[in-house]
């Protein structure tokens, strides 16, 4: 299938079911024939050696004979992607390393403050299929800057697109090769760096050569790699604990096991470990089991910012570019939250699954006796702690609740081994992990390299480009993006959920109000959506960083004199601060008394009434401020209202759009006929 | 070289039908609007509005599971997948009704 001609019959395209079918057979054979072998007594270290080599040359492979050096087979994939395999593709570019491998662990961690998760991975598809994908591909161009520039009068509105897009989809690449990270360090037995770099190069071969192309028929390689992996250890679980092997149904037995366990261990003293809940299915509520203001604003915020966020996505939105038809686009949008939803729904299943396996063999063990395999994830993570951390506060020898600590991040990873399954599994989990973190960055990559390429240099630097130029260009980005992306993640790990969900604020507040009115409002103007747009990013992205690395100073300003002193308080006694931030808040505790009011201390208590108070709390190594009690990771509920507002009241006082620009909304709006560009230039030549 | 405006949707060489009279088109705009404001709401009400009830809904159990546990783990994400289906066929019909559907 290497070039095809586009509009000619695809035999590639003719012969997918068959194709994939046989892929599908081809990976259970392999994972069973792997299963024989360990049996035969080859080492687990073979083992995790073949899933990730293995796995990364078929992509690699795929990506090498999708190749193309035609434009819109490199953006779009020729627009022949039919419905199905685009939502399959959509399904392992949107399912990240956040969702394979953090997502159940932060439901095991959070209980029921963890759906906020799945709640808002999965709603925000419907924000996509009713307000944005259709028209999108109606357009018809290849970016979501395209756009942009097309709706709004040029380059400034197709500039701001593209920052805001670089920042969202910067710090989602970046979380992905943490967690490609994560996985090849613990089944490759490399250093952290070296992992990192070593996913890269798998991420580059499948991207570079074919673009869009060869992305789109890796990621369906992906799905069901990686859905696989998801479901067959839930399976099993389910089925060892319950008898049925069908997780989503039957994991109410496990939740209820769970609960009695929560109340025996409270009753015997025992409190959860840190960052873990101790009420599984309870929600809304504080450390102690109560309900809390606070905790049911913040889901509510989290749910909301996922979802809008998700429908401002540019590395989602432009897959819904490369379906053949409008009516295909709708479509797709169900079959993408289809195939996610398949994971989603599962995830709080694995989750209460891998609690109740903790929870019934290891408490209260004693510590001597636990298993070999726990000792393969005493190493370190990036974050200085070891992935589960057996501590053993009381010296009894004896381990209990608040004793087991394992990171949210590896509790999918080893939950084969924890639930005692073979070690095939664990590596075909591994392996399902890897290829959900490769597939988001591969998008992701895409959509930055495509930003730089075809938005910056073909659109506002040489509109004579040739194609072969552009391409190549493409290309050199692609690598440039991706080193930078690696080095960022070699040198800074995070929480992958906290990172993601960063990017999905920024997208949200910087993209989705632009996007969605340039559709649905006739009367937005160039202006008011270019503000819009600014006040939205510059708002979040501003509150992101200030609340997350000055927070003493944000509450400086925001809070009241308790809240201050409160946060100088734990700024001094933090192991992780900075000299200079520790002389400082330890001076301003000192002199307690002369400490006032911040100067906009009414704004940051306006909401108090309503128990949502302006303070602090001290996570990842920081003392983060949080305005009227909402945590950063949420920080798109106030840019995303206040985009909207922006650019309705804007365009209340600028020139109403010209007669051509109402004319090219209407024709996007029809699904039927041409597309009538407001202005020439902003075609593109093929 | 081809401008996009020369270029039918679907990308062949299908004829384009008649421009839409404006009256015809505003109600297809109104129809098309009706229902996205109704899938917001779907939207809005599995998404947020259920999940205030979440404490009450608590204290229901069904086969081991926590009803309002239930609904934000399960149930809306059932609603979600299922509510998408329907709009793609509603708003296919919507655009037969019309005649504004794509040349096949």
């Amino acid at each position: 299938m290497s070039v095809s001609t586009s509009g000619g019959k695809d035999p590639f395209i003719a012969n997918l079911n068959r194709i994939y079918a046989g892929y599908t057979g081809g990976f259970l054979a392999f994972v069973v024939i792997l299963g024989i072998l360990e049996q035969l007594g080859v080492p687990d270290r073979v083992i995790g050696y073949l899933f990730v080599f293995l796995t990364i040359g078929v992509y690699a492979y795929i990506g090498i004979i999708s190749r193309t050096a035609q434009v819109a087979e490199y953006y779009v994939a020729g627009r022949k992607v039919p419905a199905v395999y685009n939502g399959m593709a959509t399904g392992s570019d949107w399912m990240s390393a956040a969702s394979f491998i953090g997502m159940a662990g932060s439901l095991y961690a959070l209980g029921y403050g963890g759906l906020a998760f799945i709640l808002g991975w999965t709603g925000g598809y419907m924000l996509v299929a009713v307000l944005l994908a259709p028209y999108l591909r109606k357009f018809g161009q290849y970016t979501v800057p395209d756009f942009l520039g097309a709706r709004y009068g040029g380059n400034l509105a197709r500039m701001i697109g593209v920052v805001v897009l670089i920042t969202a989809s910067f710090v989602y690449v970046v979380a992905q090769i943490v967690g490609v990270g994560i996985i090849t360090q613990r089944f490759l037995d490399v250093s952290f760096g070296l992992a990192v770099f070593l996913g890269l190069a798998g991420i580059l071969v499948c991207s570079m050569l074919g673009g869009m192309r060869a992305v789109t028929w890796t990621q369906v390689a992906q799905y069901i790699i990686l859905i696989i992996a998801y479901l067959i250890p839930a399976f099993l679980m389910s089925a060892k604990i319950t008898g049925v092997p069908l997780p989503q149904l039957m994991y109410g037995v496990a939740l209820e096991r769970i609960e009695a366990l929560e109340n025996a261990f409270r009753a015997a003293g025992q409190t959860p470990p840190p960052g873990v809940v101790g009420f599984h299915t309870a929600p809304f509520i504080g450390p102690n089991g109560q309900f809390s203001m606070s905790a049911a604003v913040n889901f509510f915020a989290l749910v909301f910012c996922l979802m809008v966020g998700t429908a401002a996505l540019p590395h989602i939105l432009m897959r819904y570019f490369t379906t053949p038809s409008v009516r295909e686009a709708r479509a797709s949008v169900a079959w993408s939250l289809f195939f996610i939803f398949l994971l989603y729904f599962t995830a709080p299943a694995y989750a209460a699954f891998a609690k109740l396996e903790i929870y019934q063999n290891f408490i209260n063990q004693p510590i001597a006796n636990l298993p070999e395999w726990v000792k393969n994830w005493q190493i370190m993570s990036p974050y200085g702690v070891p992935w589960i951390n057996i501590v053993d506060v009381n010296r009894d020898g004896i381990l209990q609740w608040n004793e087991f600590r394992i990171h949210p991040d590896v509790v999918v990873l080893s939950t084969p081994e924890i639930a005692g399954m073979p070690y095939v599994i664990a590596g075909m989990v591994a392996a399902g992990g890897l290829a959900a973190a490769l597939s988001t960055a591969d998008g992701l990559l895409l959509a930055l390299a495509n930003a730089l390429s075809h938005d910056i240099y073909y659109k506002m630097i040489n509109r004579n480009a040739p194609t072969k130029q552009r391409l190549i260009i493409a290309r050199a980005l692609l690598i440039l993006v991706a080193i930078a992306a690696a080095w960022t993640a070699g040198n800074m790990g995070a929480d992958i959920l906290f990172l993601v969900a960063w990017a999905f604020s920024i997208a949200a507040a910087g993209l989705f109000a632009a996007l969605v009115m340039g559709v649905w409002y006739k009367r937005t103007t160039n202006t008011a959506a270019c503000v819009g747009m600014l006040v939205g990013y510059i708002v979040t992205f501003g509150y992101l960083i200030w609340s997350e690395f000055f927070g003493l100073s944000f509450i400086e300003v925001f809070g009241t004199k308790e809240a201050i002193l409160n946060a100088a308080r734990a700024a001094a006694n933090l192991p992780q601060a900075s000299a200079e931030l520790k002389a400082y808040a330890s001076a301003l505790v000192a002199n307690a008394a002369a400490v006032q009011d911040g100067p906009l201390a009414w704004f940051g208590k306006a909401l108090s009434g309503w128990g949502m108070h302006t303070d602090h709390v001290v996570l990842r190594g920081r003392v983060v401020a949080r305005l009227w009690g909402i945590n950063n990771i949420s920080g798109g509920i106030f840019g995303v209202p206040l985009a909207f507002l922006t650019i309705y009241i804007v365009s209340q006082f600028t020139k109403a759009p010209s007669q051509a620009m109402q004319d090219f909304v209407e024709s996007i709006r029809i699904p039927r006929g041409g597309v009538r560009l407001a202005d020439a230039r902003e075609a593109v030549k093929e | 070289m081809a401008l996009v405006e020369d270029v039918p949707a679907r990308g062949n060489s299908a004829p384009e039908g008649p421009p839409l009279d404006p009256e015809k088109a505003r109600a297809y705009w109104k129809k098309t609007s009706a229902l996205m404001w109704t899938v917001l709401f779907i939207w809005f009400a599995s998404g947020f509005l259920v999940h205030i009830f979440a404490p009450s809904l608590n204290a229901i159990k069904i086969a081991g599971f926590p009803i309002g546990f239930y609904m934000a783990a399960q149930g809306s994400l059932i609603i979600f997948v299922v509510g998408l289906y329907w709009f793609a066929r509603r708003q296919n019909q919507i655009d037969e009704e019309f005649g504004v559907q794509e040349d096949a």
